[in-house]
């Protein structure tokens, strides 16, 4: 946040009135936490926590316009959010909604987040309803579509996904100030999707590509989660996990950090098994805690 | 004559902001808002017709009010209402209601007496507006 922690520029011989002083709206929105907090908890994505702070500098400026009385109209914050699976996009979306919530941008707050099928009908006249139902409850918040590129079907046009896409367009442009909407998905279909929804695409002022995790960023996120379900890692399982990882990446349909977090619900699971094998000993509080290597090395990646 | 019905029917008309506050305070309260419409301003006439369905699990009155603008749209002369629901065991009753819109001309009521046996006087009160078929009213 260099931008908005340097002092407001002063106009000369104005009143009180007439500066804002960017640091105080900064501490004000209390927004550093949530930011502070992406970069604590989310190990990676680079070019996506830097578009998030550019985002609220802009809105921390608008803010400090509007009390000015400079208007220059809402800015749109639609996004649209690419990447491969597992790379944190609804995590991200979730901060999101938190972060525009702090800067006064969306009134509540709260994510919805949904698929085609929530929003696409089955027979003729379902969709509209359906659509604006879903929309209805996102406002005041973030509407986040997941898979977005399903919504279109060229291969059927009769498809009433088409339907869904035109009410969307609409409230995404009327109701600027009362929903963003947020589109994710894989970075090729994605770009096939906009490619033949052009207005979608000029209405999208934001697009975000999440980068894959390398092996280093994988392997922190796996402690994270450990940590997080109370477990932790012995010498060898460290040591497993550090040659696991590499051998993971290059298996087919890996999914980031959801195949890491599978893995280690996998090896979960085999530690129960261990424990149980040496029954009779009472076990104490690090035996329950620990994931040995041989947990993770029974993992298909090794054979 | 004015029709006084629901909450705050004595004041003057809400603006559109006070309705969205009102409806923000309904959604705090876990309520479920409903948009409802006539053009029978009889006491008696409870049962009004519903616009769409009733908005179960919103978070801002922006949703409701879209409804609200849509409603007045169609029927920019009926009488409509908010009703908010609450569906807590023991209450499961609408626990707000106020009107939104109203006709610009309200004609108001007419008493009507009808003679019975033994010089008893039967007493009920009818709409002018209503004398007209249902659709043609306020027109």
């Amino acid at each position: 946040m260099n931008e908005s922690t340097a002092p407001a520029p002063a106009e000369d011989s104005a009143g009180a009135s007439d500066r804002v002083d960017l640091s105080a709206l900064l501490a004000d929105s209390r927004v550093t936490d949530v930011l502070d907090e992406l970069d604590r908890e989310l190990i990676g994505l680079k070019p996506v926590k830097s578009r998030i702070r550019d985002v609220a500098a802009l809105l921390l400026v608008e803010r400090a316009r509007k009390q000015l009385g400079l208007n220059g109209g809402s800015p749109s914050l639609h996004m649209s959010f690419t990447g491969n699976p597992g790379t944190g996009k609804t995590t991200v979306a979730l901060r999101m909604a938190q972060i525009l919530h702090r800067l006064g941008y969306v009134r509540k707050g709260h994510l919805v987040a949904v698929t085609r099928d929530d929003l696409v009908g089955q027979y003729i006249g379902h969709t509209a309803p359906k659509t604006k139902e879903i929309l209805k409850k996102a406002m005041g918040g973030v509407l986040f579509i997941d898979e977005a590129y399903y919504l279109y079907r060229p291969e059927n046009e009769r498809d009433y996904g088409q339907e869904a896409i035109e009410i969307l367009l609409q409230v995404m442009e009327n109701q600027r100030d009362d929903l963003v909407v947020i589109l994710a998905g894989y970075a090729d279909r994605m770009e096939t999707f906009f490619r033949s929804n052009p207005g979608l695409s000029s209405r999208i002022a934001h697009h975000l590509a999440f980068p894959d995790y390398a092996a280093r960023e994988l392997e922190e996120i796996a402690q994270r989660m450990l940590h997080g379900m109370q477990y932790r890692l012995s010498e060898s399982g460290l040591a497993a996990l550090h040659e696991y990882i590499p051998l993971r990446m290059q298996q087919p349909h890996f999914a980031n950090a959801r195949s890491i977090r599978n893995a280690l619900d996998r090896a979960r699971l085999r530690q129960a098994t261990r424990l149980f094998a040496q029954n009779g000993r009472p076990l104490d509080r690090d035996a329950l805690m620990t994931i040995e290597g041989e947990d993770l090395r029974i993992s298909r990646v090794f054979t | 004559m004015r029709i006084t019905q629901g909450t705050f029917s004595f004041l003057p008309d809400l603006t559109d902001r006070e309705i969205s506050a009102q409806i923000d305070y309904a959604l705090e309260q876990g309520w479920a808002i409903g948009v409802e419409y006539t053009d029978d301003p009889h006491p008696r006439n409870f049962y009004w017709d519903l616009w769409g369905n009733p908005m179960f699990d919103l978070r801002d009155a922006a949703g409701a009010m879209t409804e609200v603008s849509a409603c007045r749209k169609a029927f920019p002369r009926n009488y409509i209402r908010v009703n908010a629901f609450d569906a807590t065991r023991g209450f499961e009753t609408t626990r707000l209601s106020f009107i939104v819109n109203r006709p610009a001309d309200e004609p108001g009521f007419q008493l009507k007496r009808t003679e019975m046996g033994g010089r008893q006087i039967q007493y009920t009160v009818e709409s002018y507006a209503a004398s007209a078929p249902e659709g043609r009213r306020y027109e």
